[in-house]
Protein backbone atom coordinates (compact mmCIF):
# COMPACT_ATOMS: atom_id res chain seq x y z
CA UNK A 1 0.00 0.00 0.00
CA UNK A 2 1.18 3.41 -0.84
CA UNK A 3 2.53 5.77 1.66
CA UNK A 4 0.45 8.36 -0.10
CA UNK A 5 -3.04 6.91 0.35
CA UNK A 6 -5.75 8.33 2.33
CA UNK A 7 -7.01 5.50 4.43
CA UNK A 8 -10.38 6.64 4.52
CA UNK A 9 -11.49 7.52 0.83
CA UNK A 10 -8.94 4.62 -0.41
CA UNK A 11 -7.51 7.07 -3.40
CA UNK A 12 -4.02 7.69 -3.62
CA UNK A 13 -2.62 11.11 -3.37
CA UNK A 14 -1.45 13.45 -6.01
CA UNK A 15 0.28 16.74 -5.83
CA UNK A 16 -1.54 19.21 -8.29
CA UNK A 17 0.88 22.08 -9.64
CA UNK A 18 -0.97 24.73 -11.76
CA UNK A 19 1.54 26.51 -14.06
CA UNK A 20 0.82 29.68 -16.19
CA UNK A 21 3.43 30.49 -19.10
CA UNK A 22 5.79 28.67 -17.42
CA UNK A 23 8.85 28.10 -20.09
CA UNK A 24 8.78 24.53 -21.17
CA UNK A 25 12.68 23.94 -20.53
CA UNK A 26 11.68 24.81 -17.17
CA UNK A 27 8.74 22.84 -17.12
CA UNK A 28 10.67 19.72 -18.56
CA UNK A 29 13.43 20.23 -16.07
CA UNK A 30 10.85 20.13 -12.97
CA UNK A 31 9.10 16.99 -14.41
CA UNK A 32 12.82 14.98 -14.74
CA UNK A 33 13.10 15.87 -11.04
CA UNK A 34 9.98 15.12 -9.80
CA UNK A 35 9.78 11.79 -12.12
CA UNK A 36 13.46 10.94 -10.10
CA UNK A 37 13.88 12.80 -6.60
CA UNK A 38 9.76 12.69 -5.85
CA UNK A 39 8.10 9.79 -3.93
CA UNK A 40 4.94 11.71 -4.84
CA UNK A 41 1.98 10.93 -7.47
CA UNK A 42 1.87 14.78 -9.53
CA UNK A 43 -0.06 16.08 -11.99
CA UNK A 44 1.04 19.41 -13.81
CA UNK A 45 -1.02 21.34 -15.87
CA UNK A 46 0.86 24.58 -17.63
CA UNK A 47 -1.71 26.59 -19.21
CA UNK A 48 0.23 27.93 -21.91
CA UNK A 49 4.61 29.03 -21.93
CA UNK A 50 6.80 30.81 -22.47
CA UNK A 51 9.60 30.28 -25.16
CA UNK A 52 11.51 33.37 -24.51
CA UNK A 53 13.46 34.54 -27.62
CA UNK A 54 11.67 31.86 -29.60
CA UNK A 55 8.52 32.24 -31.03
CA UNK A 56 7.59 28.57 -30.97
CA UNK A 57 9.32 25.22 -30.56
CA UNK A 58 8.69 21.63 -32.36
CA UNK A 59 8.11 18.83 -30.33
CA UNK A 60 7.57 16.01 -33.17
CA UNK A 61 4.65 16.70 -35.66
CA UNK A 62 2.98 19.57 -32.79
CA UNK A 63 4.22 23.41 -32.85
CA UNK A 64 4.39 24.68 -29.43
CA UNK A 65 3.83 27.92 -29.29
CA UNK A 66 2.21 30.16 -26.11
CA UNK A 67 -0.86 28.98 -26.67
CA UNK A 68 0.15 25.59 -26.08
CA UNK A 69 -1.25 23.34 -23.17
CA UNK A 70 0.77 21.01 -21.14
CA UNK A 71 -0.46 18.33 -18.88
CA UNK A 72 1.80 15.83 -17.26
CA UNK A 73 0.93 13.01 -14.81
CA UNK A 74 3.52 11.89 -12.62
CA UNK A 75 2.50 8.25 -11.03
CA UNK A 76 4.25 5.82 -9.06
CA UNK A 77 3.62 2.33 -10.40
CA UNK A 78 1.43 1.09 -6.82
CA UNK A 79 -0.91 4.32 -7.06
CA UNK A 80 -1.99 2.92 -10.70
CA UNK A 81 -1.69 -0.74 -10.34
CA UNK A 82 -4.19 -1.56 -13.66
CA UNK A 83 -0.96 0.14 -15.77
CA UNK A 84 1.91 -1.87 -16.29
CA UNK A 85 4.98 0.25 -17.22
CA UNK A 86 4.74 0.18 -20.43
CA UNK A 87 3.99 3.28 -23.32
CA UNK A 88 0.82 1.29 -24.51
CA UNK A 89 -0.39 0.34 -20.51
CA UNK A 90 0.21 3.93 -20.09
CA UNK A 91 -1.50 5.27 -22.92
CA UNK A 92 -4.71 3.34 -22.57
CA UNK A 93 -5.25 4.69 -19.06
CA UNK A 94 -4.46 8.27 -20.52
CA UNK A 95 -6.43 7.73 -23.15
CA UNK A 96 -9.89 6.79 -20.71
CA UNK A 97 -8.93 9.57 -18.60
CA UNK A 98 -9.01 12.09 -21.43
CA UNK A 99 -12.27 10.19 -22.93
CA UNK A 100 -13.70 11.75 -19.48
CA UNK A 101 -12.68 15.15 -20.38
CA UNK A 102 -14.20 15.58 -24.16
CA UNK A 103 -17.00 13.13 -23.31
CA UNK A 104 -20.00 14.41 -25.21
CA UNK A 105 -17.76 17.34 -26.53
CA UNK A 106 -15.74 15.67 -29.60
CA UNK A 107 -15.12 12.80 -31.45
CA UNK A 108 -12.12 12.26 -29.05
CA UNK A 109 -9.92 8.73 -29.08
CA UNK A 110 -6.66 7.23 -29.01
CA UNK A 111 -5.39 6.16 -32.14
CA UNK A 112 -2.40 4.30 -32.45
CA UNK A 113 -0.22 6.49 -30.11
CA UNK A 114 -2.13 10.25 -30.64
CA UNK A 115 -5.13 11.95 -28.75
CA UNK A 116 -6.93 12.57 -32.18
CA UNK A 117 -10.74 13.98 -32.80
CA UNK A 118 -11.85 11.92 -35.43
CA UNK A 119 -8.53 11.36 -37.59
CA UNK A 120 -6.91 14.62 -36.91
CA UNK A 121 -4.04 14.89 -34.17
CA UNK A 122 -4.42 17.88 -31.30
CA UNK A 123 -1.94 16.20 -28.71
CA UNK A 124 1.35 15.03 -28.75
CA UNK A 125 2.87 12.56 -25.91
CA UNK A 126 5.61 11.22 -24.92
CA UNK A 127 6.33 8.70 -21.86
CA UNK A 128 9.01 8.28 -19.30
CA UNK A 129 9.02 5.14 -17.27
CA UNK A 130 11.69 3.96 -14.90
CA UNK A 131 11.07 0.81 -12.66
CA UNK A 132 8.64 2.62 -10.18
CA UNK A 133 7.25 5.24 -11.36
CA UNK A 134 6.64 6.59 -14.86
CA UNK A 135 5.27 9.91 -16.57
CA UNK A 136 3.20 10.78 -18.96
CA UNK A 137 3.51 14.19 -20.61
CA UNK A 138 1.32 16.00 -22.98
CA UNK A 139 1.39 18.94 -25.00
CA UNK A 140 -1.80 20.15 -26.17
CA UNK A 141 -2.00 21.96 -29.59
CA UNK A 142 -4.70 24.70 -28.89
CA UNK A 143 -4.02 26.94 -31.48
CA UNK A 144 -1.45 27.14 -34.79
CA UNK A 145 -0.10 29.79 -37.29
CA UNK A 146 -0.60 27.66 -40.79
CA UNK A 147 3.08 29.51 -41.57
CA UNK A 148 4.97 27.96 -38.68
CA UNK A 149 3.48 24.24 -39.46
CA UNK A 150 4.82 24.60 -42.55
CA UNK A 151 8.43 24.25 -41.70
CA UNK A 152 8.50 20.80 -40.74
CA UNK A 153 8.80 18.13 -42.23
CA UNK A 154 6.91 14.49 -42.76
CA UNK A 155 8.81 12.95 -40.48
CA UNK A 156 10.23 9.55 -41.17
CA UNK A 157 8.37 7.00 -38.48
CA UNK A 158 4.62 8.18 -39.31
CA UNK A 159 1.06 6.46 -37.93
CA UNK A 160 -0.85 4.40 -40.12
CA UNK A 161 -3.40 6.70 -39.73
CA UNK A 162 -1.94 9.73 -41.14
CA UNK A 163 -1.83 8.53 -44.71
CA UNK A 164 0.15 10.33 -46.19
CA UNK A 165 -1.19 13.56 -44.95
CA UNK A 166 0.51 16.67 -44.69
CA UNK A 167 0.50 18.62 -41.14
CA UNK A 168 -2.19 21.23 -41.86
CA UNK A 169 -4.59 18.31 -43.01
CA UNK A 170 -3.57 16.07 -40.09
CA UNK A 171 -3.47 17.97 -37.23
CA UNK A 172 -5.95 20.31 -35.85
CA UNK A 173 -7.05 22.97 -33.39
CA UNK A 174 -8.14 22.21 -29.77
CA UNK A 175 -9.45 25.18 -29.40
CA UNK A 176 -12.00 24.50 -32.13
CA UNK A 177 -13.66 22.01 -29.97
CA UNK A 178 -13.64 22.99 -25.98
CA UNK A 179 -13.16 26.42 -24.37
CA UNK A 180 -9.89 26.38 -22.39
CA UNK A 181 -10.69 26.90 -19.08
CA UNK A 182 -13.52 24.13 -19.30
CA UNK A 183 -10.64 21.85 -20.66
CA UNK A 184 -8.40 22.71 -17.38
CA UNK A 185 -11.21 22.16 -15.19
CA UNK A 186 -12.31 19.04 -16.59
CA UNK A 187 -8.94 17.64 -16.65
CA UNK A 188 -8.45 18.51 -13.31
CA UNK A 189 -11.63 17.10 -12.17
CA UNK A 190 -11.38 13.52 -14.61
CA UNK A 191 -7.66 13.68 -12.69
CA UNK A 192 -9.48 13.64 -9.48
CA UNK A 193 -11.86 10.79 -9.68
CA UNK A 194 -8.61 8.59 -9.11
CA UNK A 195 -6.62 10.95 -7.26
CA UNK A 196 -7.15 12.70 -3.98
CA UNK A 197 -5.39 15.75 -5.18
CA UNK A 198 -3.82 18.52 -3.11
CA UNK A 199 -2.60 21.71 -4.93
CA UNK A 200 0.92 23.20 -4.43
CA UNK A 201 2.77 26.31 -5.76
CA UNK A 202 5.97 25.94 -6.89
CA UNK A 203 7.66 27.74 -4.02
CA UNK A 204 6.23 23.90 -2.21
CA UNK A 205 7.68 21.53 -4.27
CA UNK A 206 11.61 21.66 -3.30
CA UNK A 207 10.73 20.24 0.53
CA UNK A 208 9.45 16.88 -1.55
CA UNK A 209 12.64 16.16 -3.13
CA UNK A 210 15.55 14.76 -3.11
CA UNK A 211 19.16 15.76 -4.80
CA UNK A 212 18.96 15.40 -8.57
CA UNK A 213 21.19 15.83 -11.61
CA UNK A 214 19.83 17.37 -14.25
CA UNK A 215 20.20 15.74 -17.82
CA UNK A 216 17.56 17.39 -19.53
CA UNK A 217 18.86 19.89 -21.67
CA UNK A 218 18.17 21.73 -25.03
CA UNK A 219 19.92 20.33 -28.17
CA UNK A 220 22.13 21.14 -30.58
CA UNK A 221 21.16 21.46 -34.23
CA UNK A 222 23.13 18.38 -35.32
CA UNK A 223 21.95 16.26 -32.15
CA UNK A 224 18.34 17.65 -33.13
CA UNK A 225 18.81 16.19 -37.17
CA UNK A 226 19.93 12.87 -35.22
CA UNK A 227 16.97 12.82 -32.82
CA UNK A 228 14.71 13.31 -35.96
CA UNK A 229 15.65 10.10 -37.32
CA UNK A 230 14.89 8.65 -34.71
CA UNK A 231 11.81 9.29 -32.81
CA UNK A 232 8.35 12.22 -33.48
CA UNK A 233 8.21 12.41 -29.66
CA UNK A 234 11.46 13.85 -28.56
CA UNK A 235 11.80 17.94 -27.47
CA UNK A 236 13.80 19.43 -29.82
CA UNK A 237 14.97 23.73 -30.14
CA UNK A 238 15.12 25.64 -32.82
CA UNK B 1 3.32 -18.70 -31.76
CA UNK B 2 5.04 -21.90 -33.72
CA UNK B 3 7.83 -19.19 -35.28
CA UNK B 4 8.31 -17.85 -32.49
CA UNK B 5 9.29 -20.93 -30.60
CA UNK B 6 11.75 -22.55 -33.47
CA UNK B 7 13.63 -18.85 -32.93
CA UNK B 8 13.66 -19.86 -29.38
CA UNK B 9 15.30 -23.61 -30.39
CA UNK B 10 17.80 -21.79 -32.43
CA UNK B 11 18.83 -19.09 -29.81
CA UNK B 12 18.88 -22.05 -27.05
CA UNK B 13 21.03 -24.10 -29.44
CA UNK B 14 23.45 -21.59 -30.26
CA UNK B 15 23.43 -20.65 -26.39
CA UNK B 16 23.88 -24.54 -25.43
CA UNK B 17 20.79 -24.05 -23.38
CA UNK B 18 17.59 -25.55 -22.44
CA UNK B 19 14.52 -23.54 -23.17
CA UNK B 20 10.90 -24.06 -21.79
CA UNK B 21 7.62 -23.85 -24.31
CA UNK B 22 5.49 -21.66 -22.26
CA UNK B 23 1.66 -20.90 -23.13
CA UNK B 24 2.18 -16.89 -23.92
CA UNK B 25 3.62 -15.16 -26.19
CA UNK B 26 6.78 -14.10 -24.28
CA UNK B 27 9.96 -16.66 -24.43
CA UNK B 28 11.73 -17.23 -21.56
CA UNK B 29 15.19 -18.82 -21.36
CA UNK B 30 16.38 -21.58 -18.53
CA UNK B 31 19.71 -21.40 -17.13
CA UNK B 32 19.63 -17.59 -17.10
CA UNK B 33 18.58 -15.34 -14.26
CA UNK B 34 15.59 -12.55 -14.49
CA UNK B 35 15.38 -9.29 -12.62
CA UNK B 36 11.82 -8.02 -11.12
CA UNK B 37 12.03 -5.31 -14.04
CA UNK B 38 12.64 -7.34 -16.42
CA UNK B 39 16.36 -7.85 -17.34
CA UNK B 40 18.11 -11.14 -18.00
CA UNK B 41 21.58 -11.60 -17.36
CA UNK B 42 23.43 -14.78 -18.09
CA UNK B 43 26.35 -15.63 -15.60
CA UNK B 44 29.99 -17.27 -16.62
CA UNK B 45 32.77 -17.09 -13.52
CA UNK B 46 32.82 -13.46 -12.57
CA UNK B 47 31.53 -12.11 -15.65
CA UNK B 48 27.89 -11.36 -16.52
CA UNK B 49 26.23 -10.80 -19.89
CA UNK B 50 22.47 -8.61 -19.60
CA UNK B 51 19.81 -7.23 -21.75
CA UNK B 52 15.89 -7.07 -21.55
CA UNK B 53 13.49 -9.80 -22.04
CA UNK B 54 11.29 -11.05 -24.73
CA UNK B 55 8.66 -9.83 -22.13
CA UNK B 56 9.90 -6.30 -21.79
CA UNK B 57 10.68 -5.95 -25.90
CA UNK B 58 6.91 -6.98 -26.79
CA UNK B 59 5.59 -4.64 -24.47
CA UNK B 60 8.05 -1.74 -25.43
CA UNK B 61 7.26 -1.80 -29.25
CA UNK B 62 9.97 -0.83 -30.93
CA UNK B 63 13.25 0.11 -30.26
CA UNK B 64 14.52 3.33 -32.02
CA UNK B 65 17.73 3.61 -29.92
CA UNK B 66 19.17 2.39 -26.77
CA UNK B 67 21.47 4.69 -24.44
CA UNK B 68 24.24 2.82 -23.12
CA UNK B 69 26.80 3.20 -20.36
CA UNK B 70 30.57 3.86 -20.40
CA UNK B 71 33.40 1.62 -19.92
CA UNK B 72 34.72 1.53 -16.57
CA UNK B 73 31.46 2.84 -14.56
CA UNK B 74 29.65 0.76 -11.87
CA UNK B 75 26.70 -0.47 -12.07
CA UNK B 76 24.31 -1.69 -8.63
CA UNK B 77 21.76 -4.09 -8.36
CA UNK B 78 18.70 -2.34 -9.29
CA UNK B 79 19.60 0.85 -10.09
CA UNK B 80 19.19 2.07 -13.77
CA UNK B 81 22.45 2.09 -15.96
CA UNK B 82 21.33 3.07 -19.20
CA UNK B 83 17.41 3.81 -21.02
CA UNK B 84 15.88 1.99 -24.02
CA UNK B 85 13.76 4.18 -26.61
CA UNK B 86 11.00 2.95 -27.86
CA UNK B 87 8.11 4.79 -30.27
CA UNK B 88 6.74 7.40 -27.54
CA UNK B 89 8.76 6.27 -24.60
CA UNK B 90 11.88 6.41 -23.06
CA UNK B 91 12.43 3.07 -20.56
CA UNK B 92 15.36 2.73 -17.80
CA UNK B 93 17.33 -0.61 -17.91
CA UNK B 94 18.21 -1.73 -14.35
CA UNK B 95 21.07 -3.74 -13.36
CA UNK B 96 20.07 -7.05 -12.74
CA UNK B 97 23.81 -7.39 -10.08
CA UNK B 98 26.38 -5.65 -9.59
CA UNK B 99 29.45 -4.86 -11.11
CA UNK B 100 31.97 -2.59 -13.43
CA UNK B 101 31.16 -2.21 -17.14
CA UNK B 102 33.76 -4.34 -19.46
CA UNK B 103 32.19 -4.08 -22.37
CA UNK B 104 28.88 -2.54 -24.05
CA UNK B 105 27.39 -3.69 -27.32
CA UNK B 106 27.83 -0.94 -29.96
CA UNK B 107 26.08 -2.70 -32.54
CA UNK B 108 23.28 -1.55 -31.23
CA UNK B 109 23.98 2.11 -31.97
CA UNK B 110 23.28 1.49 -35.47
CA UNK B 111 20.98 -1.48 -34.74
CA UNK B 112 18.58 -0.60 -31.96
CA UNK B 113 16.24 -2.98 -33.60
CA UNK B 114 18.41 -6.20 -32.16
CA UNK B 115 16.38 -5.55 -29.01
CA UNK B 116 13.57 -6.95 -30.37
CA UNK B 117 14.17 -9.26 -33.00
CA UNK B 118 17.18 -11.20 -30.59
CA UNK B 119 16.50 -10.03 -27.03
CA UNK B 120 19.02 -12.64 -25.64
CA UNK B 121 21.52 -12.88 -28.01
CA UNK B 122 22.13 -9.94 -30.97
CA UNK B 123 20.52 -8.03 -28.61
CA UNK B 124 22.66 -8.20 -25.26
CA UNK B 125 23.31 -4.92 -23.58
CA UNK B 126 26.21 -4.84 -21.64
CA UNK B 127 29.04 -7.17 -20.13
CA UNK B 128 30.04 -6.53 -16.31
CA UNK B 129 32.55 -7.70 -14.03
CA UNK B 130 30.80 -8.68 -10.79
CA UNK B 131 31.50 -7.52 -7.79
CA UNK B 132 29.16 -9.98 -5.57
CA UNK B 133 27.97 -13.24 -7.14
CA UNK B 134 25.93 -13.92 -4.08
CA UNK B 135 23.63 -11.16 -5.65
CA UNK B 136 22.21 -13.39 -8.15
CA UNK B 137 20.68 -15.55 -5.63
CA UNK B 138 18.19 -12.69 -5.49
CA UNK B 139 17.28 -13.20 -8.89
CA UNK B 140 14.34 -15.30 -10.38
CA UNK B 141 15.14 -18.69 -12.35
CA UNK B 142 12.85 -19.39 -15.54
CA UNK B 143 10.20 -20.96 -14.15
CA UNK B 144 9.54 -18.11 -11.55
CA UNK B 145 9.88 -15.56 -14.04
CA UNK B 146 7.40 -17.53 -16.30
CA UNK B 147 5.20 -17.49 -13.15
CA UNK B 148 5.93 -13.98 -12.66
CA UNK B 149 5.27 -12.29 -16.22
CA UNK B 150 1.95 -14.68 -16.66
CA UNK B 151 0.72 -12.78 -13.22
CA UNK B 152 1.98 -9.34 -14.54
CA UNK B 153 -0.21 -10.11 -17.62
CA UNK B 154 -3.02 -11.42 -15.91
CA UNK B 155 -3.40 -8.30 -14.18
CA UNK B 156 -4.05 -6.13 -17.16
Amino acid sequence: MSVNRVKNLGLPLMNLVKLRGTPILQQLLLEERLLRSSSDNWCIVNDGTNLLTLSWVCLGTVIVDENTLFVSLICNRNDVPDVQPYPRSVMAWSGSLYSEVFNGIADFQLRENDYVFGDRKFGGNAQSITRNRWIHHTSFLWDYSVSNMAYLKLPSRVPQYRLERDHTDFVCKMKDYIERSVFIEKTIKAVGTQFMLKELSLDEIDDSCREHVETTRLLTLDELKETTTRSESIAQAV
Amino acid sequence: MAARFLWASRVASHLRISIAQRGFASVVLKDLKYAESHEWVKIDGNKATFGITDHAQDHLGDVVYVELPDLGRSVSQGESFGAVESVKATSDINSPVSGKVVEVNEVLSESPGLVNTSPYEDGWIIKVELSDAEEAKKLMDSDKYSKFCEEEDAKH
